[in-house]
Parts: structure tokens; sequence; C-alpha cells
């Protein structure tokens, strides 16, 4: 017996519902960032579903590729959040809003 | 009738830990509930036949990048009262109900789409025969091989630029980078509670202009 691949989309769109809902509702950047990554690995379980439904290797490699970009991702907006933080001491994104150091 | 009780047990983990990531106060608890997370979608790569992405999954995202998470997490110290008031009233029940619209009519697209079916799985297994290893470097030296080496040089520039960033600036480098922690009670605008704490050299460009 195989799952079907709708299983493995609908979990994938609640995750990367929760990642967006969250985006939306928290004010802590560290804690916004980690949603991110939560609707990037979603988009990742989406890729990896469909390369098993059209029985190929191109979501897989796709999936891969969008690994590496989030680790960079990840490197260079942490990096940000630090820089941010020296400057205003506060990860609150609603006390960022001066668009000027 | 295992891969079922599996299945629908690592979905029910993964929501849940991702909902716990998404109420947590602590952000510590925040991470760790995400920590959860990636394995569930880790054993997701699994079922579906990618052992690679599987071993990727765990190293990279549960081992590296929640690492570096929690490195910054401790480094900028734990701040346990997050305001979690809304700017905008009635946000947080927007964003909800958006979110809901959302699962639904993926949930719709994807019956009328795809069905129930489970795909061309067959290929696959076909496919990731020699292991699924050695299936996807054929595809990735050959097809996709530009695009790896361009990866390279994201990573590199990534790097370069991390570096740029956290570097500190050549006249704050002696005066002690002693963040304040923010007091949580009222509406703060986040520069006024700051002045005090910052050294004197730095307080000027921080105040706002008005």
């Amino acid at each position: 017996m195989k799952t079907p691949t709708e299983w493995y989309l609908v979990v994938s769109a609640v995750l990367f519902t929760i990642g967006t809902v969250g985006v939306l509702v928290r004010r802590n950047a560290l804690v916004i960032f980690m949603a991110i990554e939560l609707q990037l690995n979603a988009v990742n379980l989406s890729l990896v579903a469909f390369a098993r439904q059209w029985g190929n290797l191109v979501g897989q490699v796709l999936a891969f590729f969008s690994m590496t970009v989030a680790a960079a991702e990840v490197v260079v907006g942490l990096a940000i959040i630090v820089a941010l933080y020296r400057k205003r001491g506060t990860a609150n994104v609603d006390d960022a809003h001066l668009l000027r150091w | 009738m295992g891969i079922l009780i599996l299945f629908w047990t690592m979905a029910t983990i993964a929501v849940a830990s991702a909902i716990a990531m998404l109420f947590m106060r602590n952000a510590v608890h925040s991470a760790l509930a995400l920590i959860v997370n990636f394995f569930c979608i880790a054993v997701f790569f699994l079922m579906l036949g990618s052992q690679f992405l599987f071993v990727v999954q765990i190293i990279v995202y549960a081992g590296a990048i929640m690492v570096l998470f929690l490195f910054v997490i401790m480094l900028l110290g734990v701040d346990p009262q997050d305001r979690l008031g809304e700017r905008i009233p009635g946000q947080r029940w927007v964003a909800i109900l958006l979110g809901a619209g959302l699962v639904a009519e993926v949930v719709v697209a994807v019956r009328l789409g795809l069905g129930l079916s489970s795909g061309n799985a067959a290929r696959l297994a076909a496919l990731n025969r020699g292991g699924n290893v050695r299936a996807l470097a054929a595809v990735l030296f050959n097809r996709y091989f530009f695009p790896f080496e361009v990866t390279s040089v994201l990573l590199i520039v990534a790097a370069v630029g991390v570096v740029l960033l956290g570097r500190r600036q050549a006249g704050a480098a002696a005066a002690p980078q002693r963040p304040v922690i923010v007091s949580a009670g009222g509406e703060s605008d986040g520069t006024g509670d700051l002045s005090a704490g910052q050294p004197p050299e730095q307080g000027g460009d921080l105040e706002p202009v008005q």
C-alpha cells in the first residue's frame, strides 16, 4: 500500500500555512526566521512528493538546491539580526521601523 | 498498513510541533519544537524514497542550521517576555482565517488535480535501484552540473557577506557592547530605552528624527 501523494501535499500545505501565520503574528525576529525555515521545509516536502509522483529525480535535486540556498539565507539573515540587535538592543521587529540605522 | 500508521503518526507530530513552535513564548522552546518538526520531515523524505535528502535534512537542518539558531539565541540573550501585542488590530485573527482558507484551497486543488493516486512510484523505485545517492549524483553531476557549481559561488558570497556584516565598526571596537534587555512593559518605540545603555559616543545616531 502506497501513501497517496495528496496526503504529503496537504501536510506540506498545513506546515506552510503555520509558517505563514507565524511570520504574521510573531514579533521576535528570530521566531519569524524560524517560521520562514518551516515554510522552506514544507515546500521541500512537496517537491520530494512530486518527484515520486512523476517518477523522476528532478524534484529531489531541486529540494537539494533549495536546502543549499536556505543554508546561505539563514547565515546572512542571522547576521543581519545580530547586527540589528547590536544597534538597537532588541530583536523585536516592531521596534525596527525607522528604515535607518 | 504499517506505512499508513507511520505516516499519520509523523503527520500528527509534525503539525503539533509546528503549532508548538508558533505558540511558545520562549525562543529556545520554539527552536526545539522546530527540530522535532525537521526530524518528522526527514522521515517523510525517507518514506518518499529519498534517502539522501533524509540524511541531509538531519545533518544540515536539524544539525547545522538549528545549532546556528540556538547559538544566536544564546548570544542575544533570551528575552522571556516576548510581547505578543499587535500593531494592527485584529491582525492575528485575519492571519489565522486566511491561513485556513489557503489550506482548504490547496486541499481542493490537489484533490481535483491529482486525486488519490500515489503516482509513478514504481519508476522512482527503478531509478533508485543502485541506491538513491548514486541515482541522484548521476542527475546532479550531469544535467545540473552548472547550477551545482554556481551554488558554491553563492556559499562563498554568503560567507564573505556574513564576515562583513558581523565585523564591528573600527571606532566602536573599544566600547563595551553590552546590550540592554528592553523592558517589556508598555508600548515603547525602542529608541528611548536604548540610549541609557549604549556607549555615549553611539547614542547620537540613535535619536529618532522628528
